[in-house]
């Protein structure tokens, strides 16, 4: 038993699920309606299901995030690709109110299917861009992904005009409020990313090049991986993850902000990934513990939120805890407070 | 006379298992020292406990008839011990003397020395230089210094602190024959001065030429300790197999010549690359090993990197099958039966975090390309077959392949070229840094490939086995082609078509 407990506990996702588990148990021990799950209005309503559903585009982004940086690159231009895709959507899906016949009817400028992939595709285009300068430039990742952190925000605003555009289309909204068999629609979204991309990883080979290209890109040339094109279709990928995530976050606040959509969600990201096992120095990644981490970071902000910590230092409150975290994640320093720990104990025996 | 360093009685448990058991090592003042052993005999290990980078579990080491006890290399270093590792772990970045003094500049000004005395620190880095033999310009960016010259600053930083022991781990294994001379003659001037030099090498014959005695280490044991002049060859092997070794020469025979009227299976037509390689005239058949000769920098391996579309050509044509190719990457040549084993094992060989499975079979998955997968029992399979056929020592066939030893890491890329069942195998230096018996095994590998039809194209730096294994050698020198000698050509003969062209120049 002991044996097998100790087995789990090497386990590379075992200290990520023990984070989330404390972090909904604080939750649950300040709020008394956390862990409550009901029907209501057709669909399943509580505080966890709405942190899923909150979830939703950071999951994404991480799940895009991970594979870039298993392959030793970084993207901080997620962000900025958010604010793109929701942008280019809420462009052509139109903020035009028409009136017939006395009753206000909703139209979209271009039909909604092409709205959702031009915007999908042009976000894919920009994480192209950044594979592009990754691999055949030859550019630093985060120095190539800041151009188009920095650029991408003019460019939502070029789209939108520099104004915020306010989406009036019904059926757009059903992405990132609406409900399938009970559950946020947005929750299918992701879990069909998921699967499709471990699918991928697990029935192809693209999980081991990845891994090889992160951990030694020039023997993977050699050995003929095709080295360039793992990196710029990852990139591609992340590119597109984002452009989904922005559809969702555009359609759940019914608008699209080229200035503030997706802000310092590529720093969440990152983050998420990190807590979820995957070095930031590439090769081995985890997208289960990836999905893991960005439910660790949403249901902190969360709990920040519903403890009522004053919104003037929620954002420290939120550097401790995710400091605590990583420390705790650290084999090291477990490996030296357990010294520390027992030292005294050892000493007590011989007395 | 005393020795100035000894050690009795060392044990060293890793886990469980005895790496060292009852080790013992005498260092005199005025005297090289070799330390031999095949790879995982335990000579790394009882170094680093010698240098304090592991403790040991058990034992007794004395300097100068005083107990010591190094903690980390820095303490070693403190009691006169130090070390200049294989790799040479400088700074590329900054100067000569920078790396020379790096952590102890000489200080001057006010504040006991706040400012770092530069005019002082250069000083001493020539007179240092100076003593083991080089003189060069000590602010120029020792990234911009050879290989050879890096491993000289290595060891004039060793010899900054007041040693009394210098211990040379395989100092020689990417200096070519000119440099490896220089450094023995500073050993020699070292030895003089009174130095105890411990030095640790695969070659046989510079244990030879610089050694006074012999230690030989066996599976973590001690074997015994011989002045070198009455240890032979023959029973140096011995004594580092454990076993009767015949005599190797001409046990590994290349078989007759290959049929001249075969047609090449690639040839290359004035192929170079300006500043790399002077335009070369090449062919290699099916079933023949084309041994490449030279000294180190002659442009063996970028040659090699030309043939692998490493590098692009920038002039002439290399044909496969008589028709004309351009291989733009790694890839390609792959797609025309091309196969690799890189001088480079960590840096271009390797992937070291990944299984020796996913190593195996990486090269073949790629040719496959990404979406005819194979599955994890078809890779176990791949794997577990040549484990067992080239003798791959591991423990399983999921343990991370950096783990293994040298030996054991080269024989894992040469499967993963088997694998992809290439017709031309390209071996750069496929020997280098393993255990003689490891060696012999790849040899006989080779020709045991080449029988079975296989074209091998064999780059080695040690003479004697180019001439073993060789059906044809093609003799390079200062990046060009020099002449062609048949197989069976006695090494002077080689030496002697690389000398000729010396008086030539």
């Amino acid at each position: 038993m002991l044996k097998h407990f100790s087995m789990l506990m090497k386990h590379r996702l075992a200290w990520p699920v023990i984070t989330l588990l404390l972090l909904l148990a604080v939750n649950a021990a300040f709020n008394d309606g956390f862990l409550h799950i009901e029907w209501r209005g057709g669909h399943l309503y509580g505080s966890l299901i709405d942190i899923l559903n909150r979830a939703a585009p950071l999951m994404l982004v991480s799940l895009g995030m991970t594979l870039v940086i298993a392959t030793r690159g970084i993207d901080i231009s997620v962000g900025a690709v958010v604010a793109i895709a929701a942008a280019l959507a809420a462009w052509m899906i139109g903020g035009a109110l028409v009136v017939v016949d006395g009753v206000a009817t909703h139209v979209t400028r271009f039909p909604m299917p092409l709205a959702l992939i031009a915007a999908v595709a042009v976000a894919a285009l920009c994480g192209l861009w950044n594979g592009m300068l990754v691999a055949r430039v030859g550019m630093q990742p985060i120095i190539a992904t800041l151009i188009l952190m920095v650029a991408g925000r003019g460019i939502a605003q070029l789209i939108t005009n520099g104004q915020i555009i306010t989406i009036y289309y019904g059926p757009y909204f059903f992405l990132g409020s609406g409900y399938l068999l009970g559950l946020p629609f947005s929750l299918f979204i992701v879990a069909a990313v998921f699967v499709a991309l471990y699918l991928a990883i697990t029935r192809s080979a693209l999980g081991l090049f990845i891994q090889s290209v992160g951990i030694n890109p020039e023997a993977s040339r050699v050995a003929g991986v095709k080295a360039r094109a793992i990196i710029v279709g990852v990139y591609a990928f992340c590119g597109a993850c984002a452009g989904v995530a922005g559809l969702l976050i555009s359609s759940n606040v019914k608008s699209a902000d080229g200035n503030n959509a997706g802000q310092l969600i590529e720093l969440d990201a990152i983050l998420a990934v990190t807590l979820g096992g995957t070095l930031l120095t590439g090769g081995k990644f985890s997208l289960v513990g990836s999905m893991i981490g960005a439910l660790i970071i949403q249901t902190l902000t969360y709990a920040i939120y519903s403890l009522g910590v004053p919104p003037e230092i929620n954002l420290v409150v939120k550097a401790v805890v995710v400091f605590a975290v990583m420390l705790m994640q650290s084999a090291e320093f477990r490996d030296s407070i357990r010294a520390l720990v027992q030292k005294p104990a050892r000493g007590e025996v011989r007395a | 006379m005393t020795p100035i360093l000894e050690l009795s009685g060392i044990d060293k448990q890793f886990a469980g298992v005895n790496a060292l058991r009852d080790v013992q090592l005498r260092l005199f003042p005025g005297e090289i020292h070799a330390l031999m052993g095949q790879n995982g005999a335990g000579k790394s290990t009882l170094i680093k406990v010698l240098t304090g980078v592991l403790e040991s579990s058990r034992g007794d080491m004395r300097l100068a008839g005083e107990a010591i006890r190094p903690r980390s290399p820095l303490d070693a270093q403190k009691l006169g011990i130090s070390t200049v590792y294989q790799e040479v772990n400088l700074c590329p970045n900054l100067s000569v003397a920078e790396n020379v003094f790096a952590g102890r500049y000489p200080r001057c000004g006010a504040l006991q020395g706040f400012r770092i005395d530069w005019a002082e620190v250069h000083r001493r880095a020539r007179e240092l230089l100076a003593r083991i033999g080089l003189e060069i310009d000590v602010t120029q960016l020792l990234g911009s210094c050879s290989v050879a010259v890096q491993q000289l600053v290595a060891i004039a930083r060793a010899l900054g602190v007041e040693s009394k022991v210098l211990i040379l781990d395989e100092p020689t294994s990417s200096l070519d024959d000119d440099e490896v001379q220089k450094l023995f003659a500073v050993l020699r001037r070292l030895r003089g001065e009174g130095m105890a030099i411990l030095f640790i090498t695969h070659f046989l014959n510079q244990v030879y030429a610089v050694s006074d005695r012999i230690t030989v280490l066996r599976n973590g044991q001690w074997v015994g300790e011989w002045p070198a002049a009455e240890l032979g060859p023959q029973a140096l092997i011995s004594a580092m197999l454990g076993r009767e070794f015949a005599a190797t020469a001409g046990a590994a025979a290349p078989m007759a010549a290959a049929d001249a009227h075969t047609p090449a299976l690639l040839q290359t037509t004035g192929l170079g690359q300006t500043g790399h390689l002077h335009p070369i005239d090449l062919n290699v058949r099916a079933g023949e090993v084309l041994g490449l000769a030279g000294l180190l920098g002659a442009g063996r391996t970028e040659l090699a990197r030309l043939l692998f579309g490493l590098e692009a050509p920038d002039s002439g044509t290399l044909s496969i099958d008589g028709k004309n190719v351009r291989l733009a990457n790694p890839a390609d040549a792959v797609e025309h039966g091309l196969a690799l084993c890189p001088e480079e094992r960590k840096t271009d060989g390797i992937v070291g975090e990944l299984s020796v499975r996913e190593n195996i079979a990486l090269a073949l998955q790629a040719r496959q390309g990404v979406r005819r997968f194979m599955s994890h029992a078809e890779q176990t399979a791949l794997a577990e077959k040549f484990v067992k056929s080239l003798g791959i020592k591991c423990t399983n066939v999921e343990m991370p392949i950096g783990l293994l030893s040298g030996g054991n890491q080269q024989k894992a890329m040469i499967a993963r070229w088997l694998a992809t069942d290439p017709r031309l195998l390209i071996l750069d230096e496929p020997t280098r840094g393993i255990d003689v018996a490891a060696k012999q095994e790849i040899m006989d590998e080779i020709l045991r490939l080449a029988q079975a039809g296989m074209a091998v194209l064999f780059i080695s730096s040690e003479m004697s086995e180019v001439v073993r294994v060789s059906n044809r050698i093609a003799v390079l020198r200062d990046r060009r082609k020099v002449g062609e000698l048949p197989g069976g050509s006695s090494e002077a003969a080689v030496y002697e078509l690389i000398a000729a062209e010396h008086e030539h120049a």
